[in-house]
């Protein structure tokens, strides 16, 4: 069984959301334009919408999140569904239970769908291969993986400040693409919706072996990296990996690769500055950019509830069969 | 019945090391090889086994079975393995010393051959861990390992603490002659790794494992081999680039040699692009061109053995994500059909692989079977090549289900297995 296979069912409709990667442009733009309608819902007085009323959503949490579990609880309450949040240490299902045990367990009280956010990378897969024919997996980080969902609130984002058409755009991820589960979600979501020019930007030790095959191209400085960019995506540097064989200090690289007022020069002026967040001031950005007029940081936010909606009522909708894995 | 008299007539006898091809009779008086081709004086035949069609071979050795017993019998035990592997065609397994408590002991190394014995199938070599505890610290008492039955020493997978620490275990070892069984791996350049590094961890996000791991690993000990001069084999390679620097030292006269395990010959790292815990392997499959590389390494003989790197495991053991998941597969079923495949792909000489099972593991532990000679330990392998069997759950003898080879066709089949002379396996006939 493919990847594909896995995440769509067979009359092409949505069924698990793992990846980006395996997906198609139509699904892509089916997710961007359902959320575009559930962002009006997000701004009314009232923020409900009645469509998943009576389903049952489990957020699995192996591993701590703010932000993401927030915005997927919200979505799923928008939508009317019954919301858990589980929250496991990584660790506790080492000491006893097993991760298939946990997952039956919640199965047997009846879930329609699971949320999972684990730190190794296949747990999503992993899950989706052995839930019940009409239970739904939605990946919310895995590893290195994939974090698909924030990927393509990234890339409503763009399309929000930018424009459907992704074939003009030059877009720039900055940082550290080889621990980024987001930066791989966000290259293959952007080369399905034919964006012109992929860039990543980052020293040797932050960029995995052979990551042209996924289709980028590949910069070591910062302001060559950002010349004409439409779109500049800045990715967390975790603070432990500032101080090891990585990176040799926070000086340096703020120096080379913080994004500064004078670095974003080199772009179109009327560049879109993103960031996944949590931000490390001073490390991948100045404040001046984080708040200045082209950020659109709290705006990814926002549109993190809309997108988080129409993933999860596309892989909910009314089944007209009970098809199972393809 | 120990003193049985069998003739095993008609057979195509192939022993590698003898260069014989050709069809032959087979005596066997007192579990030894008796004659070969005229009976001798005197010789009546208890048992008459009928090869005619078959091909008999010396009995396979497998130079790396992790059997789980001592401390893992929850995955296999030594009965079951030793009745899977006879049920292969494999008489002599080598167990490598990473059971649960580590073999660095003589009481370990009795505690195995007394529960083989009562298996009564396949014989067990061992080998006796290089540092205590496989801590990688302190030398182990490699001398009384010996004495006690090791047939080598080894730190398994276990790093060793320092350069310094390898040399002197080195030349420990080289003391009491004493082959050593390394592991090419720098564990600080593998570090959490669990495939390896390249398309697939990239596309994954897996930790990977560099090239590097084991090309480091392998210059660094093949300086301390030179600089000791103790015996060194190097244990399932994965790499070309590995393959051509052991092959560069054996040119050199450094007594040097290595083996590739089965499934690197037949698998890549692109098979676990759908997060198959089947294809998790530590060492981990390589590229396609590593993969051609280690089959013209085995072809041109710098790899002079070929072993199932047998992992039996329980199902939960690969019932997890990617990562979680226990690596390797279980072998021994598979061994035997898997080299025969070779021949098919490759239209080698069948002689020259079954070399790699039998004469090639042979020589690198120093053990003396493996091949057909008059006055050996009668260790034989009769099968059927013309007929094929699929691997699946129902066929596999060992305990462990775990295979990447599911469903695969497998050529060959075993009738029967002889050790020192005894019928330790019988198949059916089809």
């Amino acid at each position: 069984m493919s990847v594909s296979n896995l995440q769509i069912r067979k009359d092409g409709r949505l069924r698990h959301f793992l990846s980006t990667e395996g997906l198609n442009r139509g699904l892509l733009t089916e997710i961007l334009d359902t959320a575009e309608s559930f962002a009006g819902v997000t701004e009314q007085s009232v923020k409900k919408v009645p469509l998943l009323r009576g389903k049952t959503i489990v957020n699995l949490f192996f591993e701590a999140s703010t932000r993401t579990r927030t915005t997927f609880e919200l979505a799923a309450k928008r939508l009317s569904a019954d919301v858990l949040n589980i929250n496991i240490g990584a660790s506790a299902t080492v000491k006893g239970e097993t991760l298939l045990d946990t997952l039956r367990n919640l199965q047997a009280m009846h879930v329609d769908m699971f949320v999972v956010r684990h730190a190794d990378s296949g747990t999503a897969h992993f899950i989706a291969r052995h839930v019940l024919p009409h239970v739904s997996v939605i990946n919310a980080g895995d590893g290195r993986h994939a974090h698909p969902t924030q990927a393509m609130l990234d890339m409503f984002t763009i399309r929000r400040e930018k424009g459907a058409d992704f074939g003009r755009l030059s877009v720039a991820i900055v940082g550290d693409i080889a621990n980024s589960r987001v930066a791989r979600s966000q290259i293959h979501a952007l080369n399905l919706l034919n964006t012109g020019d992929v860039r990543i930007i980052a020293p040797r030790t932050l960029i995995p072996s052979h990551i042209e095959s996924l289709g980028v191209r590949v910069f070591h400085d910062l302001r060559e990296g950002l010349r004409d960019a439409d779109v500049v995506i800045m990715l967390r540097l975790q603070r432990e990996r500032m101080k090891g064989t990585v990176i040799p200090s926070e000086h340096e690289y703020y120096q080379l690769y913080g994004l500064t007022e004078e670095k974003l020069s080199m772009a179109r002026p009327d560049i879109t500055v993103m960031h996944p967040g949590p931000i490390n001031r001073g490390v991948e950005m100045d404040s001046q950019v984080a708040d200045g007029p082209r950020s659109v940081i709290l705006q990814q936010v926002t549109y993190g509830i809309a997108v988080r909606m129409a993933v999860m009522s596309m892989a909910m909708q009314q089944k007209h069969s009970q098809d199972g894995d393809a | 019945m120990p003193e049985a008299n069998i003739k095993i007539s008609a057979g195509r006898l192939i022993d590698p090391r003898k260069q014989i091809d050709d069809l032959l009779d087979l005596y066997i008086a007192d579990g030894r090889i008796a004659a070969i081709g005229a009976a001798p004086d005197g010789f009546s035949a208890d048992i008459e086994l009928d090869a005619s069609g078959l091909v008999v071979i010396p009995g396979l050795i497998d130079l790396c079975a992790r059997l789980r017993e001592p401390g893992q019998e929850h995955k296999a035990s030594i009965d079951s393995e030793c009745q899977a592997a006879a049920a292969g065609g494999i008489t002599t397994l080598c167990c490598p010393p990473d059971t649960d408590p580590v073999i660095d002991t003589p009481a370990v190394v009795e505690l195995i051959r007394h529960r083989t014995q009562q298996a009564g199938a396949a014989r067990v070599v061992t080998l006796g861990a290089l540092t205590r505890g496989l801590r990688g610290e302190q030398l182990s008492e490699m001398a009384a390992l010996q004495q006690a039955g090791c047939v080598g020493v080894s730190n398994a997978l276990k790093p060793l603490a320092s350069t310094l620490v390898e040399r002197r275990a080195f030349e420990y070892a080289a003391t009491f002659g004493l082959t050593v069984f390394l592991y090419a791996d720098d564990a600080a350049l593998s570090a959490n790794g669990c495939i390896h590094e390249g398309q697939l961890s990239t596309r994954l996000g897996l930790p990977g494992i560099p090239q590097a791991a084991e090309t480091v690993a392998v210059a660094r000990d093949l300086a301390l081999i030179q600089q000791t001069g103790v015996r060194a084999h190097f244990c399932r390679l994965t790499t070309q680039h590995a393959v051509r620097m052991v092959a560069r030292a054996q040119f050199d006269g450094v007594p040097v040699s290595a083996d590739v395990a089965i499934p690197h010959l037949y698998l890549s790292e692109l098979d676990t692009i759908e997060f198959g815990a089947d294809y998790h392997f530590i060492p981990p499959l390589r590229t396609q061109e590593d993969r051609e590389g280690l089959r013209k390494g085995l072809i041109s003989g710098t790899l002079s053995a070929l072993c199932s790197d047998h992992q039996p495991h329980e199902p939960d053991a690969k019932l997890a994500p990617f990562p979680a998941t226990e690596p390797g597969a279980s072998g021994l079923d598979s061994l035997l059909s898997l080299t025969l495949k070779l021949v098919e792909e490759h239209q080698n000489l069948l002689p020259d692989a079954i070399a790699r099972v039998t004469s090639g593991p042979a020589r690198i532990l120093n053990i003396p079977y493996g091949d057909l000679a008059v006055g050996r330990a009668a260790d034989i392998c009769i099968f059927a090549p013309d007929e094929s069997w699929r691997l699946d759950e129902a066929s596999m003898n060992s305990q462990g289900k775990n295979t990447p080879f599911r469903g695969w066709e497998m050529p060959g089949r075993v009738r029967y297995t002889l050790r020192d002379g005894q019928i330790i396996f019988t198949g059916e006939t089809s």
